[in-house]
């Protein structure tokens, strides 16, 4: 059918394809940026072929290079050439990669550029193996002897299986290092803490009776003791840990030695089968979510920022519903409805709209040091001048965004109940029921799903909250949960690190950006996964209501 | 059951009923309390942010106390000082003697008798040094060092006199001949001090005592003197000052008249430039340094008080330029006091009041009437919290200072100020420093500019898009898809912000950087390409157009827009060589000036407006959905085509429901933190360049908020900031509510 160009202008048919394409573009734009964070974040665990070329560095110079290739680009011969380089290709794009080789402490550069066209040789033997360490990144090379105490015990061929097995005893007894570092003594700092603030106090208060003062000093001589007898287990552990080291040949041909407590985990990715990768991918995901983070955050696990944000979370919504429902179900069912009424709900709605940056303004000036500072003159006297309270923590930080999430669970409460039908109330009423007992029994119920909804909607906002967090609690590192088995085991004064923030940090506040990068995918996704499925959920609860209620009111 | 036979006891059920009754009550009064409680805790985010700011805008105070005579006798205080508490002040006499008295009540604590038994003139180091050089009448000075100790015997804080000759109990020479000098300024420095001094027979001495510490001992100094007689020195020299660089000396006579000299080397004096610090008729009364050493205040005969400072030409040679003035009160300015902290300043006058000022932000903070006589002299605090005024018939006169945050003014937050060191006045936002003497610079019209900004680009982008996607969505979409759609544009909303400016600074403003040219072919590219290929699916066959049946023409466009995406990146690099030489960033830097920097405001408005787009999408749709289906039915029975009713009937409809969803979302984009925080410089540039960055009020509240001191005046502007936004968001949304309330009631009379 021919159709008029100038007919179909005029018809207006073309604006109908303008408007279905912008809607196209926002809902690809959604679906590009989701599966953006799935790929690179899911990519990251997945163990990378190493690879060894043989570099023509220039006309005179070929280098053996060993790593991973990180990224791969094409770019102008042109813009290499007027940079300085040599390129002999004639085509006008080359290809590069930016290839990782590890190893920053002995070459001081994990990252470089190489040219495709330069690579004379490309080989993935096997017995490349990445060593993945607890400080200075991977470091990549083939494995010639293990040593234990400065002699070589296995060497060649038989150096693998027994660097395995060495490694296995080496992570341990690091294991137990960490157990007694992290657990034991410090709860043993934590209650010289505490003696000493109770020794404070007690002078402060006047009562620093030569008894109440032997009897801390008797307890304090205690804790020492069994300090020192930690820290005899401790040293004894470092001496075991510290016993064996692994050689390693580096790319200039090189022999390094590195100390195997330094050594996290040894592999060889290019010998290893699809099941091997599988595996490893598994280990490897689960050492992200359930490990602390090493190297400033930039390798390790992420598990203290999901337990905090977890935490807050939870704190927040312990705050933010009884508090939300009560004044949903104050406009809706007991205040008389006319302007003011009308006026609080738009003042409420609006509030949604403020800037969270203001709530942390607020936050901080209110809860941190209005609350917080009174809350240390009057309980905490005997830290003064280290503030407890007052100062960001994770209670101010989850007082915040209920402050800020009230709005949503308010306006969704408050929904909810419009939603009932007033047949079920006059019903209630009609049978002698009280006002309150028809709320208890009846409408709230009734109302449960979308009070739900609204709290989920406020989980999932709350858990994507940064810009307050920044103000009032959240730090890039954390040194203690803000639960543990200290008394009283809930630590509310304590700052917590927060997914959110993670990525802010790590992805731009952090020295070496380029290797930190994948980590921020990683979380950028568990983040998103998180919060789409409260959303999901949140919408899915909605829409099983509606349906609920469609059929209550017929 | 048989067990509970209580329900039908009357007293029993009435007990029961008077329960059910009492929690119904109690019920009733802990919701409402509950209730308005809640309420007004949100309330409270409002009063408490205007709480913080108020004393911003509290005037300043003085609180009289009761004066004394002169502590010690003695004639006339040559200089006067306080100690840090306001505990303790020292004056110095005449006769070379430093008086130690007690601030409250005058009585004296302490006097040391120098080896000066008449000084001739004094002069105290900068403006809060504790170095004095008394001259005496045989051409020499003696250098004394008046401080205070703090000590706490038996738990009270005590502050203690302590005195000291830092260069030796001897007088250096000034003059060799040895005649009077009638006036002296002392410059101390890490390696040289120095002197400047005027003699009885009008010479102009410059010593420069090149300083020396032993080997053995870091403490023990000795002084290298050198002098220079300054050549050409033609007016009636009555005020001396050198910089605390000890590059510059100005000379000035009564009559205004300046000479401004480079000393930076003793051997190579010269003139740089000769210039009236007043107007014609008003005599020059004090000349004083403002903190820092940098700027010049006059005091004039008329009560005037004018700040000069060295401002750099094109040839980079500065020369002294009036900055501002001052003029509020109307007699002769006899001693100005500089503040120690801030760019304060007191000037007293000779009708026996005393004025407060700060420089930056140009405002005279308060006039006191002090005393009913001429002042001689006027101190203040290092606090800048007390001031001592000296009357000529010799009483002291004490104030205690309610100053708190003078460098506020409207001038200093929202207009363009001449700063110190800068060639012209500008608007810049510089807060803190870790330079003692650093001029604060505190205005809001960057940041605000990079706010708006921000909000416009994000508007640029988000609006277009948002509009469309929901007319479509709304007016033209199967039924099917909006269940697709929907959840997805919600799930659009509540992705987090700090995801989206993560992947605008990492990788997408790298991105856009490497493939500049293609990000506008695409501009061009995307609306010309939908258009171009659905006027080629009209002309397909009946058959192969009815695959896509109405209302699913947007999923036929998702491979035709991935295609004009993909064809546009590709043409990047071609098209960068045939047009921009192979570069586009230098051609755009070379061939039209535009700086460009990789997070600019292109990467926040693609991100902040894909984060603005579903607020808008939702409440458009809203609006347009909400349209009466009467009216459009009419519209389409009268022959109109659907674009024809849409365009003409319901877009009109609803326009009020578009506007206010277009205020909601720039609301949003105003208030936005994360996405300007990590997909920009955070640089306060005042620059609509769409290649540079900005700062935006909200991200200057959540970079420098951490680090400010509680219940400073940074403290309190970021506060101020907090409440800028805070009003701007809740005005705008109000007025949208209120828009969209009024629509909702347009519809249900339709």
């Amino acid at each position: 059918m021919r159709v008029n160009l100038k007919k179909w202008f005029h018809d207006g048919d073309a604006w109908v394809w303008l408007n279905a394409a912008a809607l196209s573009v926002s809902l690809l734009m959604v679906v590009g940026l989701l599966l953006l964070i799935a790929v690179r974040g899911l990519g990251h665990f997945w163990a990378k072929p190493v690879h060894e070329f043989d570099y023509r560095e220039s006309d005179t110079q070929v280098l053996r290079l060993i790593g991973e290739i990180h990224d791969e680009e094409r770019v102008l011969a042109e813009q290499l050439r007027a940079a300085g380089m040599e390129v002999a290709s004639d085509e006008e794009m080359v290809t590069r990669y930016l290839f990782k080789t590890g190893n920053r402490d002995v070459g001081g550069l994990d990252f470089r550029w190489v040219l495709d066209e330069r690579i004379e040789a490309r080989r993935h033997p096997e017995s490349l193996t990445v060593l993945e360490r607890r400080e200075w990144g991977n470091f990549y090379g083939y494995v010639r002897a293990v040593k234990e105490q400065g002699k070589v015990v296995a060497e060649g061929e038989s150096a693998w299986p027994e660097l395995q097995r060495r490694l296995e005893r080496v992570g341990n007894i690091y294991s137990q290092i960490q157990k007694i570092q992290k657990d034991e003594i410090g709860a043993i700092n934590y209650r010289m803490e505490r003696l000493r603030l109770k020794g404070r106090k007690m002078e402060l208060e006047g009562d620093n009776t030569p008894q109440a003062l032997a009897a801390i000093a008797a307890e304090r001589a205690e804790l020492d003791a069994s300090y020192q007898v930690l820290q005899k287990q401790l040293n004894e552990l470092y001496s075991r840990v510290q016993r064996d080291s692994v050689a390693v040949e580096v790319m200039d041909g090189q022999l390094v030695e590195l100390p195997m407590d330094k050594v996290v985990r040894a592999y060889r990715p290019n010998a290893m089968s699809f099941f091997d990768k599988l595996a490893f991918y598994l280990e490897k995901v689960w050492e992200f979510v359930s490990d602390d983070p090493r190297e400033a955050n930039t390798e390790g696990g992420i598990f203290p920022a999901i337990f905090g944000t977890v935490m807050m979370v939870i704190l927040m919504s312990i705050i933010v519903t009884p508090f939300g429902v009560i004044a949903a179900v104050y406009l809706r069912e007991y205040a008389k409805q006319g302007p003011v009424t009308r006026l609080i709900r738009i003042a409420v709605n609006n509030l949604a709209g403020v800037p969270s940056i203001v709530y942390g303004v607020f936050g901080l000036g209110f809860f941190v040091y209005f609350l917080g500072g009174n809350i240390d003159a009057l309980f905490f006297p005997e830290a003064d001048p280290a503030p407890t309270f007052g100062t960001p923590g994770i209670l101010w930080a989850a007082l915040t965004l209920a402050l800020l999430t009230l709005p949503v669970v308010i306006v969704a409460t408050e929904e909810g109940l419009s939603r009932i039908p007033s047949s079920i109330r006059e019903g209630s009423l009609a049978l002698g029921a009280t006002k309150i007992e028809t709320l208890w029994r009846t409408i709230l119920p009734m109302a449960s799903p979308a009070m739900m909804t609204g709290l989920i909607l406020a989980v999932a906002r709350a858990a994507g909250e940064v810009a307050p967090l920044m103000l009032v609690g959240v730090v890039k590192l954390a040194p203690s949960l803000p639960l543990d088995g200290n008394f009283p085991f809930m630590h509310l004064e304590r700052k917590f690190m927060h997914l959110g923030f993670h990525i802010y940090d790590v992805g731009f506040q952090s020295p070496n950006v380029e290797a930190a990068r994948p980590l921020v995918y990683a979380t950028a996704l568990l983040l998103v996964v998180i919060i789409v499925a409260l959303n999901l959920a949140a919408i899915a609860i909605r829409n099983h209501l509606r349906e609920k209620y469609r059929a209550l009111e017929h | 059951m048989s067990a509970n036979p209580p329900l039908f006891q009357p007293e029993q059920l009435l007990r029961l009923q008077r329960w059910r009754l009492l929690k119904d009550k109690l019920a009733r009064h802990g919701i409402a309390v509950g209730g308005l409680g809640v309420i007004f805790a949100i309330v409270l985010i409002f009063f408490y942010l205007f709480y913080v700011v108020f004393p911003l805008f509290i005037p300043a105070s003085v609180e009289r106390q009761e004066g004394y005579t002169l502590p010690g006798g003695g004639g006339a205080s040559l200089h006067l000082a306080l100690d840090e508490l306001n505990e303790l002040g020292v004056r110095y006499t005449e006769t070379g003697e430093a008086v130690y008295f007690r601030v409250a009540d005058g009585e004296v604590v302490e006097r040391y008798q120098t080896a000066i038994g008449k000084v001739a003139t004094l002069d105290t180091e900068g403006v809060i040094g504790r170095l004095t050089a008394l001259a005496d009448e045989r051409g020499q000075a003696l250098l004394v060092h008046h401080g205070f100790r703090v000590t706490y015997p038996d738990d009270v804080r005590t502050v203690l006199p302590r005195f000291e000759y830092p260069y030796g109990e001897k007088p250096l020479t000034v003059d060799d001949e040895g005649s009077v000098l009638r006036l002296l300024e002392l410059r101390d420095g890490e390696e040289r001090m120095t002197i400047a001094a005027m003699t009885a027979d009008e010479r102009l001495l410059l010593n420069t005592f090149a300083k020396e510490s032993s080997f053995l001992n870091e403490d023990e100094v000795t002084l290298e003197r050198s002098v220079t007689q300054l050549e050409g020195v033609d007016i009636d020299v009555q005020f001396l000052l050198v910089d605390p660089g000890q590059r510059h000396l100005y000379a000035a006579a009564a009559n205004g008249e300046l000479l401004h000299y480079d000393i930076s080397d003793p051997d190579e004096i010269h003139l740089i430039e000769r210039l009236h610090l007043l107007a014609e008729g008003t005599r020059l009364t004090s000349l004083k340094f403002l903190l820092g050493g940098y700027a010049l205040l006059a005091g004039g005969s008329d009560g005037s008080v004018t700040q000069w400072f060295p401002v750099r030409d094109a040839h980079n040679v500065s020369t002294l330029q009036s900055i501002r003035s001052f003029h509020d009160q109307d007699a002769a300015v006899v001693d100005i006091a500089p503040e120690h902290r801030r760019k304060g300043f007191l000037v007293a006058d000779g009708k026996g009041r005393v004025g407060i000022y700060h420089a930056t932000a140009q405002r005279t903070v308060l006039i006191e009437n002090v005393a009913d006589e001429p002042l001689s002299l006027v101190v203040i605090s290092p606090r800048g919290d007390y001031m001592l005024a000296e009357g000529e018939s010799g009483r002291m006169y004490r104030y205690r200072i309610h100053n708190q945050h003078p460098e506020i003014s409207w001038h200093s937050l929202w207009e363009k100020v001449h700063y110190e060191g800068y060639a012209e006045a500008e608007y810049i936002w510089q807060s803190s420093s870790a330079d003692n003497d650093f001029e604060p610079k505190f205005s809001l019209t960057p940041l605000s500019f990079g706010t708006l900004k921000a909000a416009f680009y994000a508007m640029l982008f988000a609006v277009p898009l948002a509009i469309l996607g929901a007319i479509y969505t709304a007016y033209f979409m199967a039924p099917g898809m909006r269940t697709i759609v929907k959840p997805t544009i919600e799930i659009m909303e509540a992705l987090p912000t700090v995801i989206l400016g993560f992947l605008a600074g990492l990788w997408l403003a790298p991105f856009i950087e490497s493939y500049l040219p293609g990000i506008f072919a695409l501009l061009l590219l995307l609306p010309l390409g939908v258009l171009a290929f659905s006027y080629f699916w009209q002309q397909l066959p009946r058959q192969i157009r009815m695959l896509v049946p109405e209302g699913w023409e947007a999923v036929l466009m998702i491979p035709v827009i991935l295609f004009l995406v993909w064809l546009s990146i590709a043409l990047s690099i071609p098209l960068e060589q045939v047009l921009f030489g192979g570069d586009m960033r230098a051609w755009l830097y070379n061939d039209l000036g535009i700086g460009f920097d990789q997070r600019n405001s292109l990467v926040v408005g693609l991100a902040m407006g894909f984060a603005v787009i579903p607020t808008i999408f939702s409440i458009t749709e809203d609006a347009i959905f909400g349209v009466p289906k009467h009216l459009t039915f009419g519209s389409l029975a009268l022959g109109a085509s659907r674009w024809q009713t849409l365009s003409r009937v319901v877009i009109l409809t609803a326009s009020p429901g578009i506007f206010s969803a277009v205020m909601i979302g720039l609301g949003r984009a105003v208030g936005e933190t994360m996405i300007v925080l990590m997909a920009t410089g955070n640089t306060p540039v005042m620059d609509m360049n769409i290649f540079q960055g900005m700062r935006t009020l909200s991200a200057n509240i959540a970079v420098e908020m951490p680090e400010s001191e509680v219940a400073s005046t940074h403290y309190r502007v970021l506060f101020l900031a907090a409440l800028v936004l805070f009003m701007f968001t809740f005005v705008f949304n109000t007025l949208a509510e209120l828009i969209r309330h009024r629509l909702r009631k347009k519809y249900s009379s339709l």
